[in-house]
């Protein structure tokens, strides 16, 4: 038994299989470079965990510490 | 339909297929127009948004395009100058060019939104709207002024560029679409003066042929007339400045002695010199809008050195 059967329909999409995969890869690399932007631009990156609507005692800032 | 080759049913569309669906060649205008958009707004853009913002741009023009191509299948069958077109020459199903188009237009619209603004985002949707309804739909086959009103679409991405910086809408984004707004007819009408079109064997009516070329010729002068307001307009707010005042000077009164002439014309005389004044006209109209987005965009680089602007 194979695991590799070649059907000719395999080879006459190649060319849009590759293409879907290289838009595919070139969206994450837009989602996650866009994320990196956004948090960078946030300043202090420990805003971006207030994102999850959760209060978080613990990053809040401590009186007399600054 | 004999001079049309349609392709067997076993031809598999490749990515150059699909990507012929949005439209390059009007991508690039796009692209250019929304950069400049993007570039002159007085507030600073991270270039990665930026570069996002563009490609959602270009990606949401594409997709009307494509959603244009699946709603003109039809009539593109019909006319030389279309009938390559992936839809009509076989090489895409007419539905994929409807999923594609959709798909993107989504797509684009909500990661422009999440990338930017929601007012970049709306105006980009409306844009898409506007192209794939508005025009396609409904004007292109019912009004020789489809091309004016129609130009609204084309006239939308630096408004977008401009939305994506500042989040608003503004005069000067308001000028820098009524500029290329008002420019469209011109644009085209001098273009459908020389060229043979067979849009009427497809019922689609144009200027030219439901109203003739005398009253074409009429139109080109009374839109060029009208554009030279907007643009020495847009010279005189917060992103013109005396470079770009000299070069709308120049281009309108290049573009609006063009238009003259034009006017001046009758038939024999276009037949005598086989359009030469209308072609020439058309290529001023080229380089008029390049200049004036290009100006700005140099008055722009030039404030940052303290120069440049008013």
């Amino acid at each position: 038994m194979t695991f590799k059967v070649e059907h000719e329909v395999h080879g006459r999409r190649k060319n849009r299989n590759y293409g879907v995969l290289m838009l595919l890869i070139g969206f994450v690399a837009i989602v996650f470079g866009l994320t990196v932007v956004k948090v960078l631009q946030l300043g202090d990156a420990r805003q971006f965990e207030t994102f999850d609507h959760v209060a978080r005692p613990q990053i809040e800032p401590q009186e007399g510490s600054e | 339909m004999s001079d049309i080759s349609v392709q067997d049913s076993s031809y598999e569309a490749n990515m150059g297929d699909y990507f012929a669906l949005l439209k390059p060649r009007v991508m690039s205008l796009v692209v250019f127009t929304a950069l400049v958009g993007l570039l002159v707004a007085p507030l600073p853009v991270h270039p990665f948004i930026g570069f996002v913002s563009i490609l959602c741009i270009a990606v949401g023009a594409g997709a009307s395009g494509a959603l244009n191509m699946w709603w003109d299948a039809d009539i593109d069958r019909l006319m030389k100058r279309t009938a390559t077109r992936p839809i009509p020459s076989g090489r895409v199903e007419p539905g994929e060019a409807l999923g594609i188009g959709l798909a993107l237009s989504g797509f684009a619209v909500v990661l422009l939104a999440l990338a930017t603004n929601f007012v970049a985002a709306f105006l980009l949707a409306f844009t898409i709207f506007f192209y794939a309804v508005v025009y396609s739909m409904f004007l292109k086959r019912s009004t020789p002024q489809n091309i004016v009103i129609g130009g609204a679409a084309g006239a939308f991405p630096p408004m977008i560029g401009w939305a994506v910086a500042t989040g608003g809408v503004s005069i000067e984004s308001i000028l820098m679409f009524a500029l290329t707004f008002m420019w469209t007819p011109p644009h085209f009408w001098a273009l459908a003066l020389f060229v043979k079109s067979d849009y009427g064997n497809a019922g689609v009516p144009m200027l030219t042929e439901t109203h003739g070329r005398d009253a074409t010729r009429r139109h080109v002068l009374i839109y060029t007339l009208l554009l030279v307001p907007v643009a020495l307009g847009l010279g005189l707010t917060s992103i013109g400045g005396p470079i770009y005042m000299a070069v709308a000077v120049v281009m309108n009164a290049w573009f609006l002695k063009g238009a003259i002439d034009i006017y001046r014309r009758d038939d024999a005389a276009c037949e005598a010199d086989k359009h030469k004044v209308e072609i020439g006209v058309f290529k001023v109209s080229l380089y008029y809008l390049f200049a004036h987005f290009c100006a700005l965009l140099l008055e722009a680089a030039l404030r940052q050195y303290g120069l440049g602007g008013w």
